[in-house]
C-alpha cells in the first residue's frame, strides 16, 4: 500500500501504533496518491459513502419508532410522520435517500463503463461493486415493503412470486420465503430483519471495495497506468477530499430539493393506501431504479426465461472484464466504443421508460428490441470491438492532458514515434 | 469545470424530469391557486378552518380520519384554532374509555389527546351502510391519489349526468374525474349546503377548495415547517458550496502552478 513507512512522532502514538497500526492506516488514507486528472465523475465514490451512512443513520432512527407488524406498520409510519419530532424529515430523507443512492450508483457504474475502470487489474473492485449493487437492490426492495402500503404488498407479492418460476421446487421456495401461503406478517418481519442486516453487509463490502481499490490505485480519465506517487498524483487529503466535498454539496442541494419540496414524487401514490390483500392496484410498478430490469423481465414471454433474462442482465456485468477484449481502458481513445457506449446509455433509459409503461403493443415491441440490444452490446459488440477497433494513440503520462489543449495528442504521438 | 456543469445538469434534469412526468398526468384537472405550493407555500388559515367545518359537517358522516388527534387542530401550521375552541370541538364528541375501577367501559367527552372519532365502528359496518363501498379514510387521502389536491378538488366538482348510452347501477353516480367515471359517493356538496362561520359564501367551488386544503394539511401536517426548513437548508448549502468552491480553487492552485 504505502510506499514509505510511517512513524508517529509522539511516544504514545508510537506505542499505540506498534500494537494497532490505526495511525498508519490513517496516514495511508490521507497520503494515498491519487491521479490528479480525476474529473467530477470520480466524486461519486465519496457521494455513495455519504448516501450509505445517511441511510444507516436515518434508518436506525426510524427503526426506533417503526413497528414491523402487518396490523401496525402503516400506522407506525404515520406516527413517525406526525408525532415523532422531525420524524417527517428523517423518513423523507430515508425514502428519497434510496433514490439518490441509486442515482449516484448508476452514475458511478456508467463512469466505470466509460473509462474502462473494470479492466485489469481492477476486476475484483468491479465484482465487489456488482455484489454491492445487488445487495442495494435487495435492501431497497425490502425497504419499500416496510410501510405496508398497497404497492409494498403487491410489489412484494409480484417479486417473490418470480421464484415460483423455478422448476419443481419453485412453489415450495415461495412458500418458504413468505413464511406462509401469501405475503403476510411473517413476510414483513423477515423483510424488516433483512432490511436491517443488508446495509451492514454493504458497509463491509464497501471496505473491501476501497481496500481493493487502494492496491492498484484509481483509474483515471486517460486510462493509463501511472507511477505512484509521482508528479501525476496528488495526496488524497486535501486535494481529493475538498473536491469530493464540493461535488457532494452540489449533490446535497438536489437531494434537499426532493426532501423539502417534492418528497413524494419518486414514490407511488398507492403506497399511502394501507395494504389490502383483497384489492389489487391497477398498475403494479416497481421503484424507478428497478424499471430497466422490470422491462427485461416482462419482454420475455416465458416466466422462467424472463427471470433468467433479468438476472443475467445484472450478472453479465460481473464477467464484463473478460467480455471486453480491448486493452485500452478509456473510451476517450476508443472512437467506436464511445458511440456504442452512448447507445447503451440510451438503451437502458428506453428500457426504464418501457418498464413504467403497460406491457402491450408498441411498448412491448420496443422493450423487446431494447432487451435484445442490451445483451447484444455485452455478448457480441464488446468482444468483437476489442479486435476490430482502431484506437487513438494514448499519451504516455497524464501530465500532458492535464496541461490542457488539443496539442497533447500530437505531443504524445511525437513521443511515441521518438520511442520507436 | 465542463464536466462539473454536465454533472450538475444531469442532477437538475433528473429532478425536473420526474417533477414534470408527475405533473403531466394532472393536465385535465380543474385548476386553482393553492397557497401551499412553491418554495414559501403556506396554508391559508381561514381556508383550513372553513375546510375543517366542511369536513366535520359533510364528509365526517362517512369518512374517518383516524390518524389525526383533536390537539392537531390547535397546533402550529394547522388550522390553528384557539385552545378553547379545540377543547370545545373535542368535547362535542363522545369516546368510549375504560375499563374503570369497576371494570366497566364508559363514555366520556373527547379530550385533546383523543384521535378523531370514527363514523363507523369498523370497515364492515362502513361498507354495510354504504352499499358495499368503503368510504376511504381521509388522513392521507391527498397523498394516496395520483393527481393529489387537483384530483380531489376536481372530483368534488365533477358530478354530471351520465352520457347517453352509459347505464349506471343503482347507487352509482357519474363523475368525469373518477377513475372509470363511476363513483359510489353521491355529490357531497351543493351551494349553501353549510353556513360558514366567517361569512364566506359557501359555493361548491369554495367548499371544494377549502376542504381540499384541509385534507392537504391532514396528510402533511408539517408542510409549513418543511418548506421553511427547506429554504434555510438550501440557502445554507449554496453558501457553503460557494465557500468550498473557492477553498478548492485555492488548494488546487498549488498543484497547477507546480506542474
Amino acid at each position: 500500500m504505502s510506499d514509505h513507512e510511517y512513524t508517529p512522532t509522539s511516544k504514545v502514538g508510537k506505542w499505540f501504533n506498534d500494537r494497532l497500526p490505526l495511525l498508519t492506516l490513517a496516514n495511508h488514507l490521507t497520503d494515498y496518491p491519487t491521479p490528479k486528472n480525476l474529473n467530477y465523475w470520480w466524486t461519486f465514490g465519496g457521494i455513495l459513502t455519504f448516501c450509505l451512512i445517511t441511510q444507516i443513520v436515518t434508518g436506525l432512527t426510524l427503526a426506533m419508532h417503526y413497528i414491523a407488524h402487518a396490523d401496525m406498520a402503516f400506522e407506525s409510519v404515520e406516527h413517525i410522520m406526525r408525532d415523532v419530532n422531525y420524524g417527517w424529515l428523517i423518513r423523507y430523507i430515508h425514502a428519497n435517500g434510496a433514490s439518490m443512492f441509486f442515482l449516484a450508483v448508476y452514475i458511478h457504474i456508467f463512469r466505470s463503463l466509460f473509462y474502462g475502470s473494470y479492466k485489469s487489474p481492477r476486476e475484483i473492485i468491479w465484482i465487489i461493486g456488482i455484489i454491492i449493487y445487488l445487495l442495494m437492490m435487495a435492501a431497497a426492495f425490502m425497504g419499500y415493503v416496510l410501510p405496508w402500503g398497497q404497492m409494498s404488498f403487491w410489489g412484494a407479492t409480484v417479486i417473490t412470486n418470480l421464484f415460483s418460476a423455478i422448476p419443481l421446487v419453485g412453489e415450495g421456495i415461495v412458500t418458504w420465503l413468505w413464511g406462509g401461503y401469501s405475503v403476510d406478517n411473517p413476510t414483513l418481519t423477515r423483510f424488516f430483519t433483512l432490511h436491517y442486516l443488508i446495509p451492514f453487509l454493504i458497509l463491509g463490502l464497501v471496505v473491501l471495495h476501497i481496500w481493493a481499490l487502494h492496491v492498484p490505485g484509481n483509474n483515471n480519465p486517460v486510462g493509463i497506468d501511472i507511477k505512484k506517487p509521482s508528479k501525476d498524483t496528488v495526496p488524497f487529503h486535501p486535494y481529493i477530499v475538498i473536491k469530493d466535498g464540493f461535488a457532494l454539496l452540489m449533490f446535497m442541494i438536489v437531494f434537499a430539493f426532493f426532501v423539502f419540496y417534492s418528497p413524494n414524487i419518486l414514490g407511488h401514490a398507492d403506497n399511502y393506501i394501507e395494504a389490502n390483500p383483497m384489492v389489487t392496484p391497477a398498475h403494479i410498478v416497481p421503484e424507478w431504479y428497478l424499471l430497466p430490469f422490470y422491462a427485461i423481465l416482462r419482454s420475455v414471454p416465458d416466466k422462467l426465461l424472463g427471470v433468467v433474462a433479468m438476472l443475467s442482465a445484472i450478472l453479465i456485468l460481473a464477467v464484463l472484464p473478460w467480455l471486453d477484449t480491448s486493452k485500452i481502458r478509456s473510451a476517450v481513445f476508443r472512437p467506436l466504443y464511445k458511440q456504442f457506449y452512448w447507445i447503451l446509455v440510451a438503451d437502458v433509459l428506453i428500457l426504464g421508460y418501457m418498464g413504467a409503461m403497460p406491457a402491450e403493443g408498441l411498448y412491448l415491441l420496443i422493450a423487446r428490441v431494447a432487451t435484445a440490444y442490451y445483451f447484444l452490446h455485452f455478448l457480441v459488440i464488446l468482444p468483437v470491438l476489442g479486435f476490430k477497433e482502431k484506437t487513438l494513440p494514448i499519451p504516455l503520462s497524464i501530465t500532458e492532458p492535464v496541461l490542457g489543449g488539443s496539442t497533447n495528442l500530437a505531443m504524445a504521438k511525437n513521443k511515441e514515434s521518438l520511442d520507436k | 469545470m465542463k464536466n462539473l456543469i454536465k454533472l450538475f445538469s444531469i442532477l437538475v434534469l433528473f429532478f425536473f424530469t420526474v417533477t414534470q412526468l408527475q405533473s403531466a398526468e394532472k393536465v385535465d384537472y380543474l385548476k386553482t391557486d393553492w397557497s401551499f405550493k412553491g418554495l414559501f407555500g403556506k396554508f391559508d388559515r381561514g381556508s383550513l378552518q372553513r375546510g375543517y367545518q366542511v369536513y366535520t359537517e359533510v364528509c365526517a358522516s362517512c369518512h374517518s380520519m383516524k390518524y389525526l388527534s383533536y390537539r392537531n387542530l390547535g397546533e402550529k401550521g394547522g388550522p390553528e384554532f384557539s385552545q378553547a375552541e379545540v377543547k370545545a370541538i373535542a368535547a362535542s364528541f363522545e369516546v368510549i374509555d375504560g375499563p374503570n375501577a369497576d371494570g366497566e367501559m364508559f363514555e366520556r367527552p373527547a379530550k385533546l389527546s383523543d384521535k378523531f372519532v370514527m363514523p363507523y365502528d369498523n370497515v364492515k359496518a362502513a361498507q354495510a351502510a354504504n352499499g358495499g363501498a368503503y368510504p376511504p379514510d381521509m388522513s392521507v387521502l391527498v397523498k394516496a391519489r395520483g393527481g393529489g389536491v387537483d384530483y380531489i378538488y376536481s372530483l368534488l366538482q365533477g358530478y354530471e349526468d351520465a352520457p347517453s348510452g352509459m347505464t349506471l347501477d343503482e347507487g352509482v353516480h357519474y363523475n368525469k374525474y373518477m377513475y372509470g367515471n363511476k363513483i359510489r359517493m353521491s355529490a357531497p356538496l351543493s351551494d349553501d349546503l353549510i353556513e360558514y362561520g366567517d361569512g364566506t359564501k359557501a359555493t361548491v367551488e369554495q367548499m371544494s377548495k377549502d376542504v381540499t386544503t384541509f385534507l392537504m394539511w391532514a396528510a402533511e401536517p408539517h408542510l409549513e415547517s418543511r418548506h421553511q426548513m427547506g429554504f434555510k437548508a438550501i440557502i445554507y448549502l449554496i453558501i457553503l458550496t460557494i465557500l468550498v468552491y473557492f477553498s478548492m480553487k485555492k488548494i488546487w492552485s498549488r498543484v497547477e502552478s507546480e506542474v
